[in-house]
């Protein structure tokens, strides 16, 4: 088998691996018989379901055959050599380092958050696919050749090296951990909702079921376990994400390829849009939830009295129906109601006011949604409120860009990958290949979410309450917070207005949405998995390594031997997955917003530091030092004073400060030009780097 | 690492500089098309809105071409910095003592 080559090894094998064409003409055989053999799998489940196995047994198979496979992998990848366990032993072709790194860094949030967010916002999504693609320009012109040169084993690694020491690497590691943590976590949330989804088992039990699946690619063989699954993993997400789009389109405008084609769907929904905004129905809905605010308004305006009357119309009902002898489930509904009354005035001010701020989002036009192909909102031409509304909004818009392409470039689980290519060339060339192959992901995502809107503007409204299709009532049974329809004007017709969603819905339902047999949702949940893991195993490596190579083997203790090196680094491993997943298991919410606040930091903290280290010899240690904590610093203090969420989590109380109406998600937008005014001030203030340093430039800038 | 051979003479570390230079230029000469790409047509994407293939342009650019862009970017990196690679072997070859990786 390639793939054991120097399982039993020792750590200077006088077998040579294979490297070269040899061994990519191998892989190609390799993966090819992969893809053969997974399409082999889809259609036996698709026979399996016309012979009518249950769908539960579909979903289950979709989720444990993939899992099998990557085991497989994983198992046949174990290996103790350093070399191999941190960088899958640098012997990674160009193309295959590629498909690793699109499966690497396509995550949950890139699989179903991201068409789900051009769903709900438009053009405003599409700040996501360029930022996260133009990233990828900075990582080969700026960072990846000069990594691969360096040639070491981690982030921190070549920060240490070029700063001349241990102070950089502990920053370094603190923050490489900082954003990798939030971004498993991200990750191992979406695994739980796929596994909870498919299984019908509680997601609590999904995250834990899902650790098993990552921990079995990366626990025995590291790097190397974890790129030859990645790869496989890669064929599977793709393969699961473009398979319905091509199905939706299809059988909605005849054009297997809607990536070329759904100019002309969107010009159908922006036509629905000024239907919808002109249709009466729609406008008693919106007529509806603002009398529900309003009302929640006069209720917040007088709290005490509100509350007290509330408490007594509930009580007065209980008593009323204990006294007229009413079924007992009537009392136990009134009951419950009472119970849910707020307890004290200030329970009732948070609770109303959430409740009037959602009534007040869904009394918008388009359900609050803005128009699909409209740039920024506001007008440019319009009153002075509307002039600031689209002024802040382009800002944000270019911010949002700014920090994902940045952060892109910073992001140390990404970056690792270059390391493993046989040679600088092919690092540069292997930039190319990832960005081309997560592109074909990353240019189908806008499609389906037109077409979704089409199914939904032009099919979905104007049903009737009784005959909705069957994957409404799935999808609300499993999740609420993923799709909510209620007859909120009461015509018996489903308005868009009544329908509430949430972003990860489109991709893990449009295989129903397009009537697609359920062996296609199974697909879907199979590939959205492999995204999850992918990323995961990538993430966790990161930490672990960081830990176990640069707090522990660099500088706790040098001298440990390298199978110690990795038996540490195994058990890290772990430990690390073990507390991603119980924070997990406490629903922290939004998975893209998760993510891309690890961007912001990774941005802030790495950025100036990787790119000033190559390209001006001048930058120093103590440069560097605060560069990176005051970047870091810097971004996190915007966090904390401005997000939602965390401002609370800290009992922050100040008032909400935006700069120039910058949102905190993009807080690197400040963090990165911080860091590198100050990494550049304080080198010039401080002593030039060590000869060791300045020889370490000239030497990664030389092929 | 082995340290850089410091010592070369003059010609192979004035091809390296060379080298060096020609990097930095293709570099910043990308940088700018990605910029433009990336944020000023972003910026102006309001205005750029007139119909291209049936999307209005400026998504277009952020959902497809700015993307494709990208892609074609890298490629160009990759090829031109091969070549230069190759030029740098061949103008440091007289000196055979250069450390090759």
């Amino acid at each position: 088998m390639t793939l054991r080559t120097r399982t039993f090894a020792p750590a200077r094998s006088r077998f040579a691996p294979l490297r070269g064409p040899d061994f990519s003409r191998r892989l190609h055989w390799i993966y090819l018989a992969f893809g053969l053999a997974f399409l082999a799998f889809v259609g036996a489940m698709a026979l399996l379901e016309h012979l009518g196995l249950p769908r539960s047994w579909i979903g289950f198979l979709f989720l444990v055959g993939p899992i099998v496979f990557y085991a497989g992998i994983g198992i046949l990848s174990r290996t103790t050599d350093p070399a191999e366990y941190y960088v899958a032993g640098r012997r990674v072709p160009a193309l295959y380092n590629g498909m690793a790194t699109g499966a690497d860094w396509m995550s949950a949030a890139s699989f179903i958050g991201m068409a789900g967010t051009l769903y709900l916002s438009g053009y405003g999504g599409l700040a996501y696919i360029l930022g996260w693609t133009g990233g990828f320009c900075l990582v080969a012109l700026l960072i990846a050749p000069f990594l691969r040169k360096f040639g070491q084993y981690t982030i921190p690694d070549f920060l240490a090296a070029r700063y001349d020491g241990n102070l950089v690497r502990v920053i370094a590691v603190v923050a490489a951990i900082a954003c990798s943590f939030l971004y498993v976590v991200a990750q191992i949330y979406g695994v739980g909702l796929i596994t909870s989804r498919i299984t019908g088992v509680a997601f609590e039990v999904g995250v834990f079921l899902g650790l098993g699946g990552i921990l079995v690619c990366s626990f025995l063989g590291g790097m190397r376990a974890v790129t030859w699954t990645q790869v496989a993993q890669y064929i599977v997400l793709l393969v699961a994400y473009l398979v319905p789009v091509a199905w939706l389109s299809i059988k909605q405008h005849a054009s297997p390829v809607p990536q070329a084609t759904y100019g002309y769907q969107l010009q159908k929904v922006i036509a629905s849009e000024k239907r919808l905004q002109a249709d009466p129905a729609e406008r008693r809905v919106i007529a509806v939830f603002q009398a529900r605010a309003d009302a929640y308004d006069a209720r917040l305006a007088d709290i005490a009295s509100a509350l007290a009357a509330e408490r007594s119309v509930a009580t007065r009902r209980v008593a009323e129906l204990k006294a007229a002898n009413a079924p007992q489930g009537d009392i136990q509904a009134a009951e419950r109601e009472l119970a849910r009354v707020p307890r004290d005035a200030d329970a009732a001010r948070d609770e109303w006011t959430r409740e009037r701020d959602a009534d007040r989002e869904r009394a918008q036009p388009l359900a609050g949604m803005p128009p699909h192909a409209q740039q920024f909102a506001g007008d440019p031409h319009g009153d002075p409120a509307a002039r600031r509304a689209f002024d802040e909004s382009r800002r944000n818009f270019i911010a949002l860009v700014f920090c994902l392409m940045v952060g892109t470039a910073s992001l140390p689980h990404v970056l690792t990958r270059f390391y493993t290519t046989p040679s600088v060339a092919e690092a540069r060339a292997s930039v190319g290949w990832s960005l081309l192959f997560i592109v074909l992901l990353y240019l189908t995502a806008p499609a389906l979410a037109v077409l979704v809107k089409v199914e939904v503007f032009d099919a979905l409204v104007g049903t009737r309450f009784d005959q909705l299709p069957a994957w409404i009532n799935n999808w609300s049974r499993v999740d609420p917070s993923l799709l909510q329809v209620s007859d909120v004007n009461g015509d018996g017709i489903l308005q868009l207005g009544e329908i509430r969603i949430g972003g990860d819905i489109v991709v893990l339902a449009t295989p129903e949405i397009a009537g697609l047999p359920y062996v296609i949702s199974g697909l879907v949940a199979a590939g959205g998995l492999a995204a999850a893991l992918s990323t995961a195993d990538g993430l966790l490596l990161t930490i672990a390594n960081a830990l176990s190579h640069d707090l522990w083997f660099r500088i706790v203790d040098p001298k440990a031997p390298p199978t110690k090196r990795v038996t540490v680094s195994k058990v890290l491993l772990l430990m690390v997955a073990l507390a991603a997943a119980y924070v997990t298991a406490q629903k922290p919410g939004d998975i893209l917003l998760l993510v891309s606040w690890a961007f912001s930091i990774a941005a802030s903290a790495f950025f100036p530091a990787l790119v000033m280290g190559v390209f001006w010899k001048r930058a120093n240690r103590w440069g560097a030092a605060a560069g990176m904590v005051g970047g870091l610093g810097l971004t996190l203090y915007y966090a904390l004073v401005n997000q939602p969420g965390v401002r609370e989590a800290f009992g922050v109380t100040s008032p909400v400060q935006l700069w120039w109406g910058i949102q905190p998600i993009a807080a690197g937008l400040f963090g990165v030009p911080f860091g590198f005014a100050l990494l550049i001030v304080v080198s010039l203030l401080t002593p030039r780097p060590s000869k060791a340093a300045r020889d370490m430039v000239d030497e990664v800038r030389l092929p | 690492m082995p340290p850089p051979d410091l010592a070369a003479p003059d010609p192979v570390r004035a091809a390296r500089a060379r080298h060096w230079r020609r990097t930095l230029r293709l570099t910043a000469a990308l940088l700018l098309a990605w910029f433009v790409v990336g944020f000023v047509v972003t910026w102006f994407a309001r205005e750029l809105d007139f119909p291209f293939l049936g999307w209005p342009f400026s998504f277009w650019v952020a959902a497809q071409g700015g993307v494709v862009v990208f892609v074609v970017l890298i490629a160009v990196y990759a090829r031109r910095m091969a070549r230069a690679d190759r030029r740098l072997a061949d103008e440091a070859r007289p000196g055979d003592e250069v450390p090759r990786r």
